[in-house]
Order: structure tokens, then C-alpha cells, then sequence
């Protein structure tokens, strides 16, 4: 690599690429100052002091909707659609990797799925669902329509990883006498750990954050983007703001955990 | 870079002698059953109920089956259709464009620019993070920046610059594409990063070593061989505008109108058979978009 001093060029673009990373984070600052507005303060700024008072709000019924009810069930939710998406692609990258006949075909429903807009797969569930006579609720048409978001991204995924993995460690595997299973136990899974860990996080923040096609399917109970959907509309106070810090905040936390999951696995992996 | 594609691997597994109970083309019918029936019944099977449904009859309480070709002559007849699918298609237009840009300069300055592999990866996180938070947060953290008492309208009023707070910052078109851009720009920046990571540095000094400037080696050596990837962030971004409804409803204001947002107001009105009707051109228009794109790269060798 070309190792001269720093051009003008970089300095123009670690400029830009700051403004790029202001304008990520800057609004979401806005919305985590506000939560701690006073309680006269409004919407906007200036604070008007600093209170708790929209934080203790969100655990009144009365303020916001099922605040503890739909995290719960978002939470849930996202939960159950890590796992499935997590095993299923996990197995999908198998058999593409092995090939079949049809793989072709089904590749290109996987990519269907990532590309057919949110809004008509919420639909099209909604009225499958009414027209078979199902109760359409979060943790079975809801639970289906976020699969056709995250699996995609897992099956892409996978593939990506198998394009870059070597047949070379379960040739020596099996000269060494290993049942196929314990190739796959021991060799193949402990090296594509960390990836099937990055599917389970899209999995579930993915899911987590889901709304346009929860809209038509998830039954009597709201998830909580429905939740906060609803209250963009009537909710006046900073109990919005307070309701995404700490949404955000929950984000952050389940990105950091896997992040440091996925690096202590790697340690441990070339300590080994 | 070498890569192993699925042929060789097939082969692979083909030439390996150990007996099995199972046949391998067995065992890779059976991996692929989950993936095939979930689809299948939650995206397949709902789009032909929307195809068949947007044939049927309805009033205000129920819909009929029925053969009519109503519901699309109403939306393809109506003036309110085609002006809502042209400014789509112009949030569609400006916002690829805004994130082209953006993503390429910023997957450029992170391939190309960065030293160390492990300073990439935590400035890619960097840009990463906020794309695994809720889109309807990171929505409506625009209001108290935009807002007409707003961050950037008091700034204005406070220096002088201004003596009126600008109206058209928040629930105007410029918001629903500022909004858009800030939603959807990662999505472009992650394919082009991981074709630009695969560039062979050597292209580059073999282009320098034979005297071009780097803004030939960009335009002649770069550009080109990152289109694969721009293809894929334009897949990308070009399908969740078309689909989007929240951010044009939020940030406008309810003062512009997209394809989905129709759709979503027909459907609150119980007007599935029109959302229906709605859903298959809509449908339709953005499988054509991508079938184009698709001539241009196969997904399959840039993964």
C-alpha cells in the first residue's frame, strides 16, 4: 500500500465522512437531551430545567398506551424471529453451498422477499390470514411477516460466508476420521460462529424495529414501533422522546452485548 | 481474492468417499424445506391472495369474490394514482441520488483511506449503529432540529441571518427526502464498501506507476469496478422508498402523498380489494425496476 503522507484528498473526505456521522447521531442526540425536559418543557428546545418526569410517565397507562405490555411482546417477538432466522438460514447456506436443483429458483425468492415492499406482504398476510379464518396475531402472522424481512438478510449472509470458506478444513477433518457430523460440529460451526451471531443480531434488531409489515398483522396487541407509530400522531409531550431514549438505548445495549460476544469468541478462537 | 464458488465446494463434497445414511442431495432438500415453506406461505402465497383479491367486489364492510376489473380500472383511471406514482418516483430519484453520492464517498473514504483493517471495521460500526435502531425514532429526532422553534430555524433567527423561522424545513418535501437520505443511506454503503474492499490494491499502484492522477485512477480504475455494488445499493434503496409510507405520512405532515401511503389509507377505509389492485401495479413497477438492475449484476458473485 501506498504509504506518503496524507493527501489533501483524505482531509477533504475524514471531513466529510464527520459531517456524515454528525448527521447519523446529531438528530438522535436532539431526542435524548429532549427526554430530560423540564416538566412545563415542550417538544422543542430550550430545556425548560431537567427532569425525570417523562421517563416516570412512561410507566403510567394512562400517558402512553401498553408501554410494558408491547416491549414485551416486541422483545418476545424478536426473540423468536432471531432463532428461526438464525437456524433456517444457517441450513439454507447449507444446502446452497451443496447445491440442488431449484436453488437457483429459491435464491431468487429470497431476494424477492428483501425487495417486495413491507406494506404488501402486511397486507397479503392480513387477508390470507382472514380468508382462512385465522386470528392474525404478533407471535403467528406477525411472527411470518418479519421471517420474510430477516431471512433474506440471513440467507445473504450465509452465502457470503460459504463463498469465502475453504472445503479445505473438512477435507482434513475427514482424513482425520471425523463423522460428518462431528466436521460440521467441531470445524465448520466453532469457525462461522461469530457470523451466525451477526444474523441472530439483524435478526433481532430487524424484527425489534419492524413496523409497516406489523401493521396488518399483528392482531389485537400492538408491538411497540406500532406503539410509537400511534403516538407520533397524538402524543404531544416529550413522553415520545423519553419512549425512544430508552428504546434506543435497549438498541444499543443488545448491539454492544453481541458486538462483544463476537469479539470474544474471535479471542478465544486465536488463543486456541 | 479467491473465492470458492458453490461448484467447487459441490464437487467437493461429491468426491468425498464416506458412505452416508443419508444421500447428499437428500440431506440438501432437507436444509432447504424451512426456507422454502416459510416464504412460501408468508410471501408467496400472500401475494397470488392479493392478485386474486384485487378481482373482487367490496363495500364498506366485506369484500365479494367476483372477476371485476374495477378496482384497476379505478386506479389506473384516476388523475390522484399517477400524480401520487410520479412523486414517489421523484422521492425515489432524488433520494438514489443523494445516497449514491454519500454512500460512494463514504465507502471510498473507508476502503481506500483507512489503514488498518481493524480502525475500518470500527468507523463502519460507527455508521452501522444507528441503522439497527427504530426508523421511527430516528424519524421523528428530526422534528426538534427542523421544527419551525427548531434547532436550525432558532440557530438562524438567533444569529441574525433570518428574522422569519423558515416554514419549509419540517413537513415538506425537503424533510421526507432529508429524512429518506438519513433512513437509507447505509444500505448504499455497505455493498459499495464490500466491493471496494475487494479491489486488488495493486490495480491501483499499477494505475499510479503508469501516471495517472488520482482523479484518473478513480474515474478509470475505481468507479467502474465499484458499479456492482452501487447496483446493489440501488436495489436497495430504490425498494424501500418505493415501499415507504411512515416517513412521507411524518415528515410532510400528511401534505404529500406515495404509493403505499394510498395503499395504507384504502386499507384503513377496509378497501382491500383496492389496496389490492394498488399492490399488484406497485408491485409489478418495482419487479421491473429491479429485473433491470439485476441484467446489470449478478448478486450471487458480489456476495
Amino acid at each position: 500500500m501506498y504509504r506518503e503522507k496524507r493527501s489533501r484528498e483524505f482531509y477533504l473526505l475524514a471531513i466529510f465522512f464527520a459531517v456524515f456521522v454528525l448527521f447519523l447521531y446529531g438528530p438522535l442526540s436532539a431526542v435524548l437531551i429532549l427526554s430530560f425536559q423540564g416538566p412545563n418543557g415542550g417538544l422543542t428546545f430550550p430545556l425548560n430545567g431537567v427532569s425525570l418526569r417523562w421517563f416516570a410517565n412512561l410507566f403510567e397507562t394512562q400517558a402512553v398506551g401498553d408501554f410494558g405490555g408491547s416491549f414485551r411482546r416486541s422483545a418476545m417477538l424478536g426473540i423468536m424471529v432471531m432463532l428461526v432466522t438464525v437456524v433456517v438460514s444457517l441450513l439454507a447456506g447449507l444446502a446452497f453451498r451443496r447445491g440442488f436443483i431449484g436453488a437457483t429458483a429459491l435464491f431468487y425468492l429470497a431476494v424477492a422477499s428483501l425487495v417486495v415492499p413491507s406494506i404488501i406482504v402486511s397486507l397479503g398476510i392480513g387477508v390470507l390470514f382472514s380468508q382462512l379464518g385465522l386470528q392474525p396475531a404478533w407471535y403467528s402472522s406477525a411472527f411470518g411477516a418479519h421471517l420474510t424481512w430477516t431471512l433474506p438478510f440471513g440467507v445473504l449472509i450465509m452465502f457470503a460466508v460459504f463463498n469465502r470458506f475453504s472445503p479445505a478444513y473438512e477435507e482434513a477433518a475427514r482424513d482425520l476420521g471425523a463423522s460428518s457430523w462431528q466436521t460440521f460440529s467441531n470445524v465448520v460451526l466453532p469457525m462461522i460462529a461469530p457470523s451466525l451471531i451477526g444474523v441472530g443480531l439483524f435478526g433481532f434488531t430487524l424484527s425489534y424495529d419492524e413496523f409497516a409489515r406489523t401493521l396488518m398483522t399483528s392482531g389485537s396487541f400492538n408491538t411497540l414501533p406500532l406503539e410509537i407509530y400511534g403516538m407520533t400522531t397524538n402524543v404531544t409531550t416529550p413522553v415520545l422522546y423519553a419512549l425512544g431514549t430508552v428504546t434506543t438505548l435497549f438498541s444499543f445495549l443488545v448491539i454492544a452485548g453481541t458486538l462483544g460476544l463476537i469479539v470474544h469468541l474471535n479471542r478465544r478462537r486465536l488463543r486456541s | 481474492m479467491a473465492t470458492i464458488t458453490s461448484t467447487d465446494t459441490q464437487n467437493a463434497g461429491r468426491v468425498s468417499p464416506k458412505g452416508f445414511r443419508l444421500p447428499l442431495a437428500v440431506i440438501s432438500y432437507l436444509q432447504a424445506i424451512p426456507l422454502t415453506l416459510i416464504l412460501g406461505f408468508f410471501l408467496l402465497l400472500p401475494i397470488l391472495m392479493i392478485a386474486v383479491v384485487s378481482f373482487w367486489d367490496y363495500d364498506f364492510a366485506q369484500m365479494y369474490p367476483d372477476f371485476l376489473t374495477m378496482n384497476y380500472a379505478e386506479t389506473l383511471g384516476s388523475w390522484v394514482t399517477w400524480k401520487t406514482y410520479l412523486n414517489t418516483l421523484k422521492y425515489a430519484v432524488l433520494v438514489w441520488a443523494i445516497t449514491l453520492v454519500i454512500g460512494f464517498w463514504v465507502a471510498y473514504f473507508l476502503a481506500f483511506h483507512i489503514r488498518t483493517t481493524s480502525m475500518q471495521m470500527v468507523l463502519f460500526l460507527i455508521c452501522t449503529v444507528p441503522f439497527l435502531t427504530s426508523n421511527i425514532i430516528r424519524m421523528i429526532s428530526w422534528i426538534p432540529v427542523l421544527g419551525r422553534n427548531g434547532l436550525i430555524n432558532s440557530a438562524l433567527v438567533n444569529s441574525g441571518a433570518i428574522s422569519e423561522p423558515v416554514e419549509w424545513l419540517l413537513y415538506s418535501d425537503f424533510a421526507v427526502v432529508l429524512a429518506m437520505v438519513h433512513l437509507y443511506t447505509l444500505f448504499m454503503v455497505t455493498p459499495i464498501f464490500n466491493t471496494l474492499m475487494r479491489i486488488d490494491k495493486s490495480l491501483v499502484e499499477a494505475a499510479r506507476d503508469a501516471g495517472a492522477s488520482s482523479w484518473q485512477v478513480l474515474s478509470n480504475v475505481i468507479i467502474p469496478l465499484a458499479k456492482p455494488g452501487m447496483a446493489i445499493g440501488t436495489i436497495f434503496v430504490v425498494t424501500l422508498v418505493m415501499a415507504d409510507f411512515s416517513t412521507v405520512q411524518v415528515m410532510s405532515g400528511g401534505q404529500s402523498a406515495s404509493v403505499a401511503l394510498m395503499m395504507k389509507n384504502q386499507m384503513s377505509l377496509l378497501q382491500y380489494p383496492a389496496a389490492a389492485a394498488n399492490a399488484v401495479v406497485l408491485l409489478v413497477l418495482v419487479l421491473l425496476m429491479v429485473a433491470g438492475i439485476l441484467r446489470i449484476v449478478d448478486i450471487r458473485k458480489e456476495l
